[in-house]
């Protein structure tokens, strides 16, 4: 089975600025395919590619199996897109806007449309001038998801919403999801991306580094472990695959690498367990790992001794110490 | 801090901030206006190198309507008088559009771009940004004075006289920058207030082109333009007359002021009324996107281009039955208007005026492009259904076929003018005729507009430079004596001079030829390109 979006090997310099650096992206049809990366990464950029605003350097993208450059016109009839950034032009009103950009695609549903509206509780009436960021918003995600488009792009579309539109948001894209379309979801919110995608991509500095289900992510990286032990261990420092190692008395912390957890936790077990605490890494973890990598005053170790709450449940992650809010703002 | 200190703290680093982003602008504006200044003054010299050559040429247009409407009152004999006389209508306009411009840039434009909160959240009173764009408006004006009186003074002008002809023109330039500073407190968005301060422009120039009529003389003490040359340089200056504009000015600043301590940031006068829920059946397609975009701007300009086109046709025959006696003149006319008739001649010129208003407005039209890619405004609509080259038609559409509207309006609302008083309607196929002759050189700045939109699109303000360029051409070129390889780069040198000279279709051929070329090469480079 072909996927909606096949991205391999994507090239994009601007003068001597190279955005886009290899990057690899798969999203297959009815999945709803998480976009990670820090500022300046390339998301947008991959998405301009993908929407054949901008042209690629070299590589190949192929979106719902046309070539997004040449094809645009009538790909786009099967697609809407969320950009990031949304201006509006200031003298129409929000619902002129959402009609225009329907009908600009093809039509829409005007069920749905009256839905949305009450759903996103959005005043149509008003002049885009008087939106702020979060109706500008709202207008283009009513817009998008109006329509009946095969694949929605959406490109940050809950920068701006509070956290009861973005429950909306949410369960929007939970139906979306049930009608058998493809969502490829660019975002900061991990929580968010948590709840609703299957699969995530994750770049930095243009280039793809890491892909696959959240599951598969999970392996690749650490667990940390909480231990009560009924003697003070002697011999766990030096192990290969154990970072962070805290021992106060018999209570060990610390992380450890998928690979050598069998063999930490014999460790454990010859000293004796009295209890044991195991998470497995949220996703916020496997982002701040990778977003740190190569960045100042942030190291993985130190993003990885964040003790969060579990990925599918859709919880807002919970935080020990004073470990920085979001990966945003520091120099990649 | 008293309350006047804290509403201005951080002036002066707005002030600077300013400067550094309109670097370029700003010099580009003194430097054309200088230029236009001192470059008359040096032409005229070269023309009329003794002093009784320049006493002839002033005897024949002295005290003479047409000349009068064309550009000011002459006072006095001198090589000054007669550089005062060429100049101050042209560059007033200009120092006054320059003004409009900056202020408008720099407080709604900054305000609506939401750049200003950015600036208001730091220790920046709330009356900075409109005191930092005044300043920078007013400084403008008096470089230029500056400039203009040493270029002056250079060429061997008395200091007085020249000091006070920059200080007349640059005073237009103030009174018009404190106007717009009110304007951007009414209107909500910066096209609106550009439309309200140019609408304010046009009529004191409308005021001063009627003052040339029979009996209304006294209009011209209405209007600020009319005080710049009243001021009177090198003719006995009455430095006096300055007063009204600096009294003017003051009153508007203050009120500009006292508004903005009024309202919100963000805010008009004028409340937004909610709007449509659901869109217009008709608007579905990028056309009529740009329709809706364009048709409030097409309205002004026509209004506009309609209301200049009137006071000329109420003008003219008076200005026929006025001169035609005096042949030194009428041979010093020829030259400009290129015609033998005094009236045609007039017409003629006064249609090559409304060109490049047309080719002004066929330039901002075509540019939205430029300006609904870098707002974002245009990504939406490209990632709909629609090609690159039906999006970009669309704006074509409305500068072609509005430049068309434009010139067909002032055409015939001269004629009608002219019908109106004579009684006799001869004139209005002549005048609608000689208005639209002048199309094909519009057009053409649609093409350099939509070549370096799709070619060069950093580079689209160079469509402006090229529209001043063959201005000043066109001003100081005849002066001058530049040779005619050097004039025909003008697409406004290949118009018919129209009406009185023969009706001559090949230029006009050549040049939509050449207009869409240039589109057609603007429409494939900007397939080409990256969006954004």
């Amino acid at each position: 089975m072909t996927g909606v979006i096949e991205v391999s090997g994507l090239h994009k310099s601007f003068g001597h600025t190279s955005a886009l650096d290899g990057l690899d992206l798969r999203v297959r049809t009815g999945e709803v395919h998480g976009f990670l990366g820090p500022n300046g990464a390339g998301k947008t950029t991959t998405i301009r590619v993908l929407l054949g605003l901008l042209r690629a350097d070299a590589g190949t993208a192929r979106l719902l199996g046309g070539d997004p450059w040449h094809d645009a016109t009538t790909l786009h009839r099967r697609l809407a897109y969320v950009p990031g950034d949304v201006t509006l032009w200031p003298n129409l009103t929000g619902g002129e806007v959402i009609d225009l950009l329907g009908r600009l695609r093809g039509g829409l549903d005007d069920k749905r449309r009256a839905a949305l509206l009450d759903r996103f509780d959005l005043d149509p009436k008003k002049k885009a001038r008087t939106y702020s960021k979060g109706n500008r918003q709202k207008v283009a995600l009513v817009a998008a998801l109006a329509s009946d488009a095969e694949l929605l792009i959406l490109d940050e579309p809950t920068a701006g919403l509070d956290p009861l539109m973005e429950a909306a948001f949410r369960a929007c894209i939970e139906e979306e999801r049930s009608a058998g379309r493809s969502v490829l979801l660019s975002s900061h919110i991990l929580s968010e991306v948590e709840a609703l995608c299957e699969r995530v991509t994750i770049i930095r500095a243009g280039r793809t580094v890491e892909s696959g289900t959240l599951p598969e992510l999970r392996h690749l990286t650490r667990t940390s472990i909480t231990a009560e032990l009924s003697d003070v261990p002697y011999d766990l420092t030096g192990l290969p695959g154990v970072h962070d190692l805290h021992i106060q008395g018999t209570r060990v912390q610390c992380q450890v690498d998928s690979e050598n957890l069998g063999e930490f936790l014999s460790r454990l077990t010859r000293v004796g367990v009295r209890s044991l605490e195991s998470h497995p890494p949220s996703l916020e973890e496997l982002f701040l790992r990778h977003y740190a990598a190569g960045a100042t005053g942030v190291t993985a170790s130190s993003a990885g001794s964040v003790v969060t709450a579990h990925g599918a449940s859709g919880q807002e992650p919970s935080r020990e110490g004073s470990c920085p809010r979001t990966p945003d703002g520091r120099s990649f | 801090m008293s309350g006047l200190g804290r509403a201005l703290a951080g002036t002066g680093p707005l002030t600077g901030l300013a400067l550094r982003r309109d670097r370029i602008m700003l010099t580009a504006w003194v430097y054309v206006l200088t230029a236009w200044a001192v470059g008359t003054a040096y032409s005229l010299k070269k023309l009329y190198p003794t002093v009784a050559a320049q006493q002839r040429f002033a005897a024949t247009v002295a005290h003479n309507s047409l000349f009068i409407a064309l550009y000011d009152p002459l006072f006095g004999r001198s090589l000054g008088a007669l550089t005062a006389w060429r100049i101050s209508n042209p560059t007033a306009l200009l120092a006054a559009l320059m003004s409009v411009f900056i202020v408008v840039r720099h407080t709604r434009g900054d305000e609506e771009a939401g750049r200003l909160e950015l600036v208001g959240a730091a220790s920046v009173g709330r009356q900075a940004a409109l005191a930092s764009a005044l300043l920078v408006a007013f400084g403008a004006s008096l470089a230029f004075a500056a400039l203009t009186a040493a270029g002056l003074i250079f060429l061997g002008l008395p200091a007085p006289g020249a000091f006070s002809l920059g200080l007349a023109i640059a005073s237009a330039g103030w009174v018009f920058a404190a106007v717009t500073a009110v304007a951007v407190q009414i209107a909500e968005t910066a096209r609106v207030a550009r439309s309200i301060a140019i609408a304010v422009v046009t009529a004191a120039y409308l005021l001063r082109d009627g003052s040339a009529a029979k009996g209304a003389s006294w209009l011209i003490w209405l209007t600020p333009v009319g005080w710049a040359v009243q001021v009177r340089p090198f003719g006995g200056e009455r430095l006096w007359v300055l007063a009204l504009s600096a009294g003017c000015t003051a009153i508007a600043v203050a009120a500009s002021f006292a508004l903005s301590a009024r309202r919100d940031l963000g805010a008009g006068l004028v409340p937004v009324r909610p709007g449509r829920e659901r869109a217009s059946g008709w608007l579905g397609g990028p056309s009529a996107l740009a329709w809706r975009l364009q048709r409030s701007g097409l309205v002004g300009w026509t209004a506009g281009l309609a209301a200049i086109g009137a006071v000329i046709g109420i003008l003219t025959p008076a200005i026929g039955t006025l001169v035609g006696t005096s042949s030194a003149m009428g041979h010093a006319f020829t030259k400009l208007g290129g015609s033998s008739g005094i009236a045609d001649a007039f017409l003629a010129a006064m249609a090559g005026l409304y060109g490049l208003v047309a080719a002004a407005y066929a330039v901002a039209v075509t540019l939205r492009l430029r300006e609904e890619e870098t707002s974002e405004r245009a990504e939406p609509v490209l990632a709909a259904a629609v090609g690159r080259i039906r999006w970009a038609a669309s704006h074509l559409v409305v500068a072609v076929a509005g430049t068309g509207v434009l010139l067909a309006a002032a055409g015939l609302s001269s004629g009608v003018a002219d019908a109106v008083r004579t009684g006799n309607a001869g004139q209005v196929p002549r005048l609608l005729g000689a208005a639209t002759a002048q199309l094909p050189a519009v057009w053409l700045f649609v093409g350099i507009a939509m070549a370096l939109f799709g070619c060069l699109p950093r580079l689209d303000v160079a469509a402006w430079a090229a529209l001043m360029a063959f201005l000043l051409l066109g001003q100081l070129g005849p002066l001058l004596r530049l040779p005619q390889w050097a004039m025909d780069i003008s697409p406004f040198t290949h118009v018919p001079k129209l009406p009185g000279t023969a009706f001559t279709l090949t230029p006009l051929i050549w040049l939509t030829v050449a207009a869409v070329l240039l589109t057609t090469a603007g429409l494939a480079g900007f397939r080409q390109r990256d969006i954004g």
